[in-house]
Formats: C-alpha cells, structure tokens, sequence
C-alpha cells in the first residue's frame, strides 16, 4: 500500500542504511494506525511541521505515568492515529531478552497497538508506539500477566537503566544489572505514581566508559570503579609489544596523570597507584594485558540533565567510592534522602541539579549528610563570598 | 484486574547460558573486525557479538525476523545497545559468517564497533512528538546512508558518536556528542489569547520563561512577549499549548562538536557550536547530510590516532578547527546566556 500516497517518505526508503519508512509500511496492511501514520508523516514532511496536538492524559488504573497520551491534530483525515498513545515497558536490565520475551511482546502489541515500536527510547524503556485509548487498560493487562511492567514518565522516577555490566563486559567493576534491577524493584511507587518537582533519572554505568550515559544524562550517576591499583599482566604487555601495538605512544603517553611507564627493553609497564585517577584509557587500549583493580565499588554523581532550562549539566560527584554489596541499602537511603530534600525545597519543573545549583552545594550537603571531600571539585572556590552557618559564627 | 508494580522481568530469564556461567569473570575481548566482539573468560569460555545497526523503529514483523536469527543462531537469546544497535550472542564462531548473511539479506548492516560511528541515538520527530523543532528518523536515515561506510569500517581516528535531538528538550544524550544535532526553533511563539486563558495556568506560563520573557497581558486574561529576550527555548509552549512555536520556514537544525560520554583520559565534556543554523528540508536535508559529512571527514582527515573529536579540537585550538572546517565563526558562535564567561578567551595565546 501507500507508495505511491507517500512520495517524500518513500525517498527515505533509498540508501544501504534499514528505513523507518519500510518499518511503518510493513505494518501499514495489516493497521491502519500504521497506515494513517505514514500519511500524517507525509504531510509533515510536505509542511516542515509535526501534526501532534499537545500533551493529553491518558493511563492506566493504579498508574500516574507509562503511558504518553498522543492525539493527531488531524483526526478527520488521519483517524487511525486519533488517538496513538505510547506504552513505556520497563526493559529488563542491561537490555538483554530471550526471543520468547520478545515475541510475547510483539503478540501483545500486535493484538492492542500498531505494531510499531522503538528498542528503545531514550531513557531505555521499550517504546510501544501507537494505540487507542479504549486498548492502553487491556493492552497493560496482558502485558502484567505475562511479567512486564510500565515504565516512568512525567514528574517521578524515571525508569533506570545500566549497561552490559559483568553480563559480557570485562570491566565492570559494579553489578549493574542487580543494581539497577534492585533500584527498580525498591522504587516501583517511584516510578509509577508521579509526585516530585519534576524527573528523576538514574542510570547505572560498569565503569567509566560510562556506556549509559549515566554522567550526562543521569540526575544520579552510579559508576563503577575501583579503589586499589590496576592490574597489569606483563605476559599480555609483550603481547601487545611484539605485535607492533605502540604502548608508549598510544597507552603511556596518553595516560592523563602520567601514572604509566613503559620499559621498551624488557617490555615492561608499571604503574603509580596513587596518581591514577582510573580513566580506564589504558584498560581500553590493552583490554588482555590490564585489568581494574579488586577493591570495587562505585562513584556517585547527582544533577545531570540535558538543556532545558538553564544550561545542560554533568553530573557532579557526591560520594567518591562507595562499595556496591546487595541490597545496596547504602545508595538507598541516600537516594530517599535527595527525594525529600528535593521535594521540599524543588519549584515545579525543577531537576534535582538545577536546586542544587540554586540553593549551593552546602545545603545539599547537609540536608543528605554527606561530608565535603576534595573529590567534588575540579578546584576550590576562587571568591571570598563564603556562607556560614549560624553555629560558625562568634557570639558574645 | 492486572498486578501492579512487578517491575521488570528479572534480568537471569534473559541471559543465554554461556553468560549465565561466566557472569562477572569475562577476562578480555578483542574486536575481531568490525561489528565482530570476541569476550574470553577466566574459565576460558568464548562469546562472540555480531552488532548489527537498526532504525530504533521496528515493525513487531522485523523484530520476529531478529528472533529468528537468534533462534538460529544465538540459542534464543539476543541484546540491545545503548545506541539501539542488536547485538547476537554466538558461543559457535561457525555461525559467525552464515548470521551475517542472513542479516544482509534482511538489510541490516553489521559494525558500528571501535574506531567507527554507531547507530545515531535520536528522539521521535514527526513520527511522535508533540513539540519538534525537526524531524528524527528522517534525518538519522539520511545521514547514515550517506555515512555508511563508516559504520561498516574502522578507519576514523577514534569513536565518533552523532546524536540528534528534535528540540530543546533534548531526549537524548545530544549535549555530550562527538557531533550532536538539535532542532531548534528561531521565532517566539504565537500567542493563541483565546485559548491561553482557557488552556494554561497564567503564573505557571511566565515562571517558565528562564528569560523572563513572558508577562502577563490583563486585559485579554492573556501573556505576551518581549521579542528580545526569548531565546526560542519552547519551554513556554510546553507549559501552554496554547503558544505554538513551530515555524516551518524558519525552524532547522543547530549542529554542536566535540561532546563525549567517557571519562577515559579526560572528564566527560559537552559539545560546542559549530553550525548555529541549517534548514529543514525533507525528506532527505542535503544541507545537514553534506554538513555532517564534511564535519566527519574533516576529522577523518586531520585527528591523530586514538584522539576523539573533542580532544582533537583541544589540541589544534578552535581557531583552528573553524579553519579547517571552513565554517565561518559568527558571533552567534559567542555564548551570550547566563553561564556564557568562562568560554571567553581571558589570555594572549592564541593561534592564527
């Protein structure tokens, strides 16, 4: 159907890369959510604008969030897309599935929605694009039944994500999949009944390849990393050395601390513990001949976020090593102690890093007892205008 | 009535036995050749990925299709990455040549591993969101098409990572991109003064406004706009449906370098501007595609081994870069928001 209705999108289905375009027109025959999809697309490619009217709530009972309600502005002539709500499914940690998930999922959404789905948005649920309302309930239904669950949306928690972790990653010095899955399973009424300032996203990165994104992205990073010294293994160093890699230019050179040293002769490398600051550039480069070190845990960082509103932040270290032991109730109750201060003192439409920045990290600090440590700054203030409690100060 | 809160599948349902064995002891990988892994464990297993790049928008027909390879191929089980590409799990390197065959015959390109560009993390454009500024998938096709070759290869100095935004609002981890696209919008919104007093909450419209843009209008129960001081940020209209700013003619595509994610050898870093404006110009953008490209090849060209776009710019300066580049700086290229001094150049040294 549709090819010759969709004469701009079909120049899209041109090109070595997989289309979208052939995606949508795969399930065109079959819905006409599809169908009618592919043709409000059409016209917004013809216009240079979207065609979705604003916002529209709509859920499921028990919820305040996972689903993001989705209505055309232009029904008459599209109304297979009315209503095209989406499901945000919880992705099982790490994204790894069995294809017998995979297909249940599919049934489900072929019986309730369009049949289009994103693996996965962005935040790392599994995005289930398109259904009418009267379907969102029966649609959650069977998805329960069959052990998956909704994910977050609007102002709660949103739903946390983690790389491949020790799953297939040789540097994962954290469980990221027990951590995040452990997180989610704490926090389901976090996560499903939205009640703060605003989100709250936390991701859950190996190490500090950061995969996930968790320092850009994440109002709570927890990244992996170790407090001893790498491990070298000199056999995988001359390895490396007869097969002509160039460990002094590539690994040694670029260590950011100058904490390697190479010798050529004996095909040797070595390192000064305490001036790594565990890049993991040199594991990266050399992944058979260093490995991180045994004492493990993870790096704790709050605030990041993306653009809106007043500037984009990295997120800014709060806890410089913490070891990662099940039920990780440490992170816990930090993580309720940050809600609540947050909760308290955050306006509408506030990201936890933006109070942070507003009210100084002193109050943070406090608010959540945590002591200030050099490893939260690149570098001290350089201005005298310092805050003093009340108790500081002299009074005769 | 459905149980609530029972969260995620639990994580072992979807692990294939070899890595429910070797969870945790994976010892080293090598990347055998692009879109190849190789991971050996301390037990001595073996585990290889083939990573095959997709649109993120899959037909529940062609995610079937994917299952049946691993069915196939993979005993069942499979993975996604954090950038959408699908990821098999092979314990027999035999299967290694016949799966990629079959994924070619299903159009899915294998690679995206080491130095190269992956799959573009991207937004929902058109095809879902309510306040675009451009499109996504749209876009994303167009420029992997023409960057193609670098996704089945391994040639660029490092990992390169584009990413593309369809607004501000930034799903996505744009801000912190080798290359990072983000529409953006260049006109202030309409205001609808029938419908702001029926639709929005007044006080809550003018916080909103991080400029301070927005008063309140009494007489029409409305808010109007001082032009000088938005900054097209949207996040008004989110607020208020009733204040659209989607513009076609002059809504497009802000293109930013030098973000990256990782902390290896340096701190993660955001992207900075390159290109402040680029139509939108369905279906394919010829402007941003050539834009991209020249931007790709021009690091291609010029960045020693290993160093990432950013670190790149780092040590032959901006100055430079805008040169090689060929893209004029204008004063648009000047921050002038409110964390806008520490980007201003406080010494003598300086290249020409």
């Amino acid at each position: 159907m549709a090819g010759s209705e969709t004469p701009l999108l079909n120049e899209l289905e041109k090109g070595p890369w997989p289309s979208f375009v052939t995606e949508i027109k795969k399930m065109a025959d079959k819905k006409p959510a599809a169908r009618d999809l592919l043709g409000q697309l059409e016209l917004s490619y013809k216009e240079k604008r979207g065609h979705w009217k604003h916002g529209g709530i709509v859920g499921v009972t028990g919820y305040g969030g996972g689903v993001i309600g989705r209505y055309s502005d232009s029904p008459d002539k599209f109304p297979g897309v009315a209503e095209f709500h989406t499901m945000r499914i919880n992705q099982p940690s790490g994204w790894f599935y069995s294809t017998k998930a995979l297909r249940e999922i599919c049934d489900i959404w072929e019986k309730y929605g369009s049949g289009l789905t994103n693996f996965h948005g962005s935040t790392g649920d599994i995005i289930l694009l398109g259904a009418p309302t009267a379907h969102l309930q029966p649609a959650f239904d069977e998805l329960s039944e069959h052990g998956y669950d909704l994910g977050g949306s609007g102002s709660d928690l949103r739903t946390p994500s983690c790389c491949a972790g020790p799953a297939r990653c040789e540097n994962a010095c954290i469980d990221t999949l027990d951590i995040c899955y452990s997180i989610t399973m704490e926090f389901q009424d976090e996560l499903h009944r939205p009640m703060w300032p605003y989100k709250f996203k936390i991701k859950v990165a190996g190490c500090a390849n950061d995969c996930v994104a968790a320092i850009p992205r994440a109002d709570f990073a927890i990244v992996g990393t170790w407090r001893d010294s790498l491990r070298i293994d000199q056999d995988g160093v001359r390895e490396y050395a007869e097969r002509g890699f160039d460990i002094q230019g590539q690994v040694v050179d670029r260590c950011p601390t100058k904490a390697l040293s190479y010798d050529p002769a004996a095909k040797q490398l070595s390192v000064r513990a305490e001036d790594c600051v565990r890049c993991v550039h040199c594991i990266n480069k050399m992944p058979k001949a260093i490995r991180p070190g045994v004492e493990r845990g993870a790096t704790l960082l709050i605030g990041g976020k993306a653009t809106i509103l007043q500037t984009a932040f990295l997120s800014w270290v709060i806890v410089p090593f913490v070891k990662m032991e099940p039920p990780y109730t440490e992170v816990k109750e930090l993580l309720r102690k940050i809600w609540e201060w947050w909760d308290e003192h955050g306006k509408m439409r506030e990201r936890v890093g933006e109070l942070i920045y507003r009210l100084g990290m002193r109050n943070f600090l406090r608010a959540v007892d945590l002591p200030a440590v050099p490893q939260m700054v690149f570098e001290p203030r350089a201005n005298p205008y310092i805050f003093w409690w009340p108790e500081e100060i002299i009074r005769k | 009535m459905a149980k609530t809160d029972i969260g995620p599948p639990h994580y072992s349902q979807m692990l294939p036995p070899i890595i429910k064995e070797n969870y945790g002891k994976w010892k080293y990988h090598e990347i055998l050749r692009p879109g190849v892994l190789k991971h050996v464990s301390e037990t001595g297993a073996e585990l290889y990925t083939v990573r095959a790049g997709s649109p993120r928008l899959l037909a529940i027909d062609t995610i079937r299709e994917i299952c049946n390879l691993a069915d196939k191929y993979c005993g069942g089980y499979l993975r996604f990455t954090s950038r959408y590409n699908i990821e098999f799990l092979l314990t027999n390197p035999a299967n290694i040549d016949p799966l990629i065959e079959d994924l070619k015959k299903l159009g899915f390109p294998v690679g995206g591993t080491g130095p190269a560009i992956t799959n573009m993390v991207h937004t929902q454009g058109w095809v879902h969101c309510h306040t675009p500024a451009t499109d996504a998938s749209g876009i994303v096709k167009a420029i992997m098409d023409e960057l193609y070759d670098y996704f089945v290869s391994m040639k660029l100095p490092a990992k390169l990572r584009i990413s593309l935004a369809c607004c501000l609002n930034m799903c996505g981890a744009v801000h912190c991109s080798d290359i990072g696209l983000v529409g953006i919008h260049r006109t202030i919104p309409k205001i609808d003064h029938e419908w702001v007093p029926k639709q929005c909450e007044i006080p809550t419209v003018i916080a909103s406004c991080p400029t301070f843009a927005i008063r309140p209008d009494p007489k029409r129960k409305s808010v109007q706009i001082n032009e000088e001081k938005c900054m097209y940020c949207g996040n008004c209209y989110t607020m208020c449906p009733a204040m659209p700013i989607a513009d076609p003619d002059n809504d497009g595509v802000a293109i930013f370098v030098g973000g990256k994610v990782s902390n290896a050898r340096s701190a993660p870093k955001f992207s900075r501007l390159a290109i402040p404006w680029l139509p939108n110009n369905p279906p394919r953008w010829p402007e941003v595609v050539q834009a991209v490209k020249k931007l790709v090849d021009v690091y291609a060209q010029n960045a020693r081994e290993g160093e990432r776009y950013g670190e790149w710019i780092d040590r032959i300066g901006w100055e430079t870069f805008f040169k090689l580049a060929e893209i004029p700086f204008t004063e648009k290229h000047i921050d002038d928001f409110i964390f806008s001094v520490p980007t201003f150049r406080t010494t003598t040294n300086f290249r020409w």
